[in-house]
């Protein structure tokens, strides 16, 4: 049972649904005891980093998550998911849970600073924040478990402020461009995690969940 | 390199899918979800779902339709219409939906825009925008007409049919500083007309502000995705009526900006 832990982050039907929809037997919940119990853990979730620790600490999770990535169960992050394995953010000066050293960053950019593609298409915008939209992953570890069938380049699903710089940079299994490079999707051992949102990112994105599932 | 977002919209009035031309004549257009998955199936990069009839008593068919709408299509959409407190964001949110989209509300309590977004992070909370350039006489400005309009346009909300006062582009300015994360941009003059997107205006609302902002409005030729999405400087464009009525499909639109050099997914 893959447990997908609901801590008032919102996304979470999405989350079940696509599990769901592959047939994985899915357990939304608050409970400790599920957690403990469940062979993979999924923690979901948008919103602000501070807020998300707190809503983890008051449920008391976090000693399940924790003794579960231990333990060597799957682990997959989603969006702020994976934020809140690392050390710190700058969202609220907020501590994480610490399993990765490096800390959470805001997109920073000075107004006027054009995409970095090549050649920019006339007109082309300022970089706006939130990173929102369709961006494409460029893939730092292929071997990893949950990219199989997932082609370099793909295109994924992006909605976020602040991104998550690792200090260990062999733990980054993507990156993905938006101003700066920066560490879409990791992987260490049982401990997975993305910044897109597979849930949302169609064909691709629910192969990868699907690969999850398989783990 | 973040793409462009081609996104169809969908007015629901009572958990269907309805048309019209400036929120009147509605006609009826089918179920959300069977069009929500052509629309995915056609490469759609966002749906949105404007409730344009949202009662507090027909709240639960809003929340239903969108739960019927996660079951199958697992793409981001958004849900507008009649949301008013920050119980209605969460119930959305829990849905599966991704993205809530406030007018009214935010307009008549702007704090609500900053309690969502410190409660639910920015990136779900879209603020929608009906703006209406005033008919002013000619200023003794040197600037053109219609510069002049875009910068006095005007805030509508409760679907169009009430003013403001409010101008656009300081709140446009405003709900990004109390913590929008997008902005849903309506031209009141062009929605329905298949003119274009309002340019001007577009461009105006969207160098102003540091946020994305999603053009809608007027669109009636694929040359007018190409206008809003350069000149506009829009970030996601929004059309209902040419891709309901299948004028062009998603994947038309998007070969048709890849092919002008524009970043699009497909």
């Amino acid at each position: 049972m893959i447990a997908i832990i609901d801590y008032g982050m919102g996304n979470l039907g999405s989350v079940a649904k696509a599990f769901s929809a592959m047939g994985a037997k899915v357990s939304v919940t608050e409970d400790p005891d599920v957690i403990y119990k469940a062979d993979k853990i999924v923690l979901p979730g948008v919103g602000a980093f501070r807020y998300a620790m707190d809503s983890l600490k008051k449920l008391g999770l976090i000693p399940a998550i924790i003794k579960n990535i231990e333990s060597g169960k799957p682990y997959l992050g989603l969006c702020l998911g994976m934020q809140i394995l690392f050390e710190k953010s700058d969202e609220g000066r907020a501590k994480g849970l610490g399993i990765f050293k490096g800390k959470v960053i805001k997109f920073r950019f000075s107004k006027n600073q054009n995409l970095t593609s090549a050649k920019p298409p006339e007109g082309a915008n300022n970089l706006k924040i939130p990173h929102m939209g369709w961006n494409q992953i460029k893939l730092n570890i292929t071997k990893c478990p949950l990219l199989k069938g997932v082609p370099d380049g793909s295109w994924m699903y992006f909605v976020h402020s602040y991104y998550a710089a690792p200090k260990d940079g062999s733990i980054v299994a993507a990156t993905t461009n938006y101003g700066i490079e920066f560490a879409s999707m990791i992987w260490k051992d049982n401990i997975y995690a993305t910044q897109f949102h597979p849930e949302k990112s169609q064909g691709l994105g629910m192969e990868l969940l699907e690969n999850f599932v398989k783990l | 390199m973040l793409a462009k977002r081609i996104i169809p919209c969908l007015d629901i009035k009572d958990g269907r899918v309805v048309k019209g031309v400036n929120f009147v004549n509605l006609r009826d257009a089918g179920d959300p979800v069977e069009n929500a998955l052509i629309y995915d199936k056609e490469g759609a990069d966002e749906l949105v779902f404007l409730d344009i009839a949202a009662s507090y008593e027909k709240r639960q068919t809003v929340f239903d339709m969108a739960r019927r709408v996660a079951d199958v299509a697992f793409m981001p959409f958004c849900v507008g219409g009649g949301i008013r407190t920050l119980d209605d964001i969460r119930q959305l949110l829990n849905a599966g939906c991704d993205k809530v989209s406030i007018n009214t509300a935010a307009i008549k309590d702007p704090s609500l825009i900053k309690k969502a977004a410190l409660k639910f992070g920015s990136q779900c909370i879209v603020v929608a925008i009906d703006a209406k350039r005033r008919s002013f006489e000619r200023s003794y400005s040197s600037r053109s007409q219609d510069d002049f309009s875009v910068e006095k346009s005007e805030v509508y909300i409760n679907g169009g049919r009430t003013p403001t006062g409010i101008n656009a582009l300081k709140w446009a300015k405003k709900v990004e500083r109390l913590g929008a994360g997008e902005i849903l941009l309506t031209s009141m003059d062009r929605d329905g007309t298949k003119d274009g997107f309002d340019i001007p205006l577009t461009s105006a609302v969207s160098t102003a502000v540091n946020i994305p902002v999603i053009a809608s409005g007027g669109c009636g030729k694929l040359e007018h995705f190409y206008e809003v999405l350069t000149r506009g400087m829009a970030d996601a464009a929004l059309a209902a009526s040419v891709f309901h009525y299948k004028e062009f499909t998603i994947r038309q639109v998007k070969q048709y900006l890849k092919e002008k050099g524009i970043s699009v997914r497909c």
